[in-house]
């Protein structure tokens, strides 16, 4: 047993669940979930954000009171007036932490604030690393993109500077993040009215090639993995690494026991293959998938079919 | 009263990927060239093209001889534990005389603003620095002269954004179309495990496959088609993002029709927007594009600055048969 085991983290909702079921899950996630660490807040979609602000202060305190660490996201791609209002708002914020999901709030922070740091900030290397540890970031969740020894030494630089390093270890790959909203599009609307139809696909929308593969999904202005993709078969060589945070993004289904399935091999309470049959058992509506970190395995060979 | 006498004389900013190109574009009328090193340091790392350092050094001397100026390129993210192969291109660049870098990574460019003070920075569009705050940010920390805005913004927001900032910005106005916040986009990875931030290469040739199938030509990428169309009919890159897919009831182009950027006719309200600098993509592209381009371009700046309509046709047969768009610049694009 080390002496500090791994942060569970679990993300930001990336998708536009009604505000209800974003409430009910909160409440579950407070009362329920075994993770050290829950991110809120609006990422994606700017036009999403109002609908949940008012509930925001009841479920900070609820996950709070449920022993959760807090942290509130900022926006990922921001141009409008009221989308710098939004994370200038959130960056003069006490008694929360926040994470930011562009370079934007860095203008508006007061030196020495403390910050985590998103897979959306591109943090390649360790010059990148140490700017923004400077700056008060205390945490850093790297881009998925990364190859393992990126990884590698990025976390070895994260222990000697005193900054955690989190990898995104289950959900839909966040890929890209545009001015266009192509749920919109594809509907034959513009964004400025889009009538929110993002909201029809709790997980996304699935993009598939003309040929019928498998292939991307799309999320508002966010295109992401169509698989969900997942660290487990992985995590021995991320914990080896220096890894010491993993981030569950939010999918429909189970997540409370993918929670557990990560919790427990973590803990080298189980095996990869047994992780992998919980989280196949999930209820998830989204298929498993490799994380792009390692592609050490394929659907075809996974550790379940071993 | 003649408005546009009355204004400072943007700069058309051309793409070369090697020297032949690059002396192509000096000719044609550029201001300035942008280029890069022979190597993953830029992203246009594609077989074939970009300088050498003495090619680097040759072409700068030539460029100032015939009053243009060179911008290089060293805009991906280093990769970790090889950042000095990024420091090196900074350091060789500003030996050879380079007019201004273009970096993208926050930590190169802590790097270049700390150990070359006296050389130029420009920001890439790679980037993404979408709003005037944090452009202040980089202009205000590391004394960013320059910010290549994304194309993800319209042209009141660029004159908002111009009249809130401490420096200059530069806008592309024709060729190839990210339809993503550039540098936030990991599609090409997903596809083919080659990325922009990493490798320098979007859908790289490498990975392009054509195959025909039945009636059919399919263009793949990696392992996935991204369109199909008949033989016989011009098949398109598959460039990920331009490809054809289906996404519930919808069958086509989910991202952006195969179109390029054409920004021509909005050079007037682009330089009333306070823009210093119009960009061409394709350094990718053959010489003679270049020179048809960047003349082009030229004749429209000037015509634009002698108080002359820019012609409605002039980028027509420039697009090679590709339908064009004005892209994010107009509301409607999003």
């Amino acid at each position: 047993m080390t002496a500090t085991a791994p942060a569970l983290v679990m993300g930001s909702v990336l998708f536009n669940w009604p505000v209800d079921t974003l409430a009910d899950f909160f409440a579950h996630v407070a009362d329920e979930v075994d993770v050290d660490r829950v991110h809120v807040g609006e990422v994606v979609c700017s036009k999403r954000e109002p609908f949940f602000a008012d509930r925001l202060p009841e479920v900070i305190e609820r996950l709070q009171r449920g022993g959760k660490t807090v942290v509130v996201d900022t926006l990922a791609l921001v141009t409008l007036k009221r989308e710098r209002q939004l994370v200038a708002d959130l960056a003069a914020l006490d008694g929360v932490e926040i994470e930011i999901n562009d370079l934007s709030p860095l203008a508006a922070l007061e030196p020495g604030r403390r910050f985590a740091v998103s897979p959306l900030v591109n943090v390649y290397n360790e010059g990148t690393l140490g700017f923004l540890a400077a700056r008060g970031a205390w945490s850093v969740c790297l881009p998925p993109e990364l190859p393992m020894a990126s990884v590698a030494a990025l976390a070895a630089a994260g222990a000697r500077l005193g900054v955690e390093t989190q990898v995104f270890a289950f959900g839909r790959l966040p890929l890209a993040i545009s001015g266009r909203c192509y749920h919109a599009r594809i509907h034959g609307l513009a964004k400025d009215s889009c009538r929110y139809v993002c909201a029809e696909d709790p997980d996304g929308l699935e993009v598939d090639t003309l040929d019928g593969e498998a292939f991307l999904a799309i999320n508002g202005v966010q295109t992401m993995s169509q698989d969900c993709a997942t660290v487990i078969g992985e995590t021995d060589a991320l914990l080896a690494a220096g890894v010491n945070a993993f981030r569950l993004s939010p999918q429909t289904g189970d997540m409370k026991a993918v929670a557990a399935t990560f919790r427990d091999r973590l803990a080298g309470r189980i095996d990869d293959t047994e992780a992998l049959a919980r989280l196949a058992a999930a209820d998830l509506k989204v298929p498993l998938g490799p994380s792009m970190t390692s592609r050490a395995w394929t659907p075809a060979n996974a550790p379940t079919r071993a | 009263m003649n408005v546009a006498a009355s204004l400072t004389r943007p700069e058309l900013v051309c793409p070369a990927g090697t020297p032949a190109a690059l002396r192509t574009a000096v000719e044609a009328g550029a201001d300035a060239v942008y280029c890069g090193f022979r190597d993953e340091t830029n992203a246009r790392n594609f077989p074939g093209l970009n300088f050498s350092p003495q090619e680097l050094t040759d072409s700068i001397r030539f460029a100032h001889d015939h009053g243009s100026k060179v911008l290089v390129a060293i805009n991906t993210f280093p990769r970790a534990g090889a950042e000095t192969l990024w420091h090196e291109a900074v350091a060789r660049a500003e030996g050879a005389g380079a007019d201004a870098v273009i970096l993208a990574d926050l930590g190169l460019v802590a790097h270049a603003a700390a150990k070359h003070p006296n050389l130029r920075l420009h920001l890439s569009v790679q980037a993404a620095a979408s709003n005037p705050d944090v452009i202040r940010f980089w202009a205000d920390t590391f004394g960013i002269k320059r910010v290549v805005l994304p194309r993800v913004l319209t042209v009141p927001e660029i004159a908002s954004i111009n009249a809130e900032i401490p420096c200059e910005t530069e806008v592309f106005v024709f060729g190839g179309l990210c339809v993503m916040a550039e540098g936030r986009c990991s599609l090409s990875s997903h596809a083919t495990g080659k990325s922009p931030n990493m490798n320098g290469v979007c859908s790289p040739p490498s990975h392009v496959l054509y195959k025909e199938e039945g009636e059919d030509l399919v263009a793949k990428l990696g392992d996935f088609t991204i369109d199909r169309t008949p033989k016989g009919v011009a098949a398109p890159y598959p460039t990920l993002c331009k490809g054809r897919f289906t996404a519930g009831d919808y069958a086509g182009h989910v991202f952006e029709d195969p179109v390029s950027l054409d920004a021509a006719q909005l050079i007037p309200p682009l330089i009333d927007a306070g823009v210093t600098a119009f960009k061409i993509e394709g350094r990718q592209r053959s010489r003679a594009y270049t020179q048809a381009v960047v003349a082009a371009f030229r004749k429209a700046i000037d015509d634009h600055m002698a108080g002359r309509p820019i012609a409605s046709d002039m980028t027509k047969r420039l697009a090679e048969g590709q339908t064009t768009t004005a892209g994010a610049y107009k509301k409607t694009w999003r």
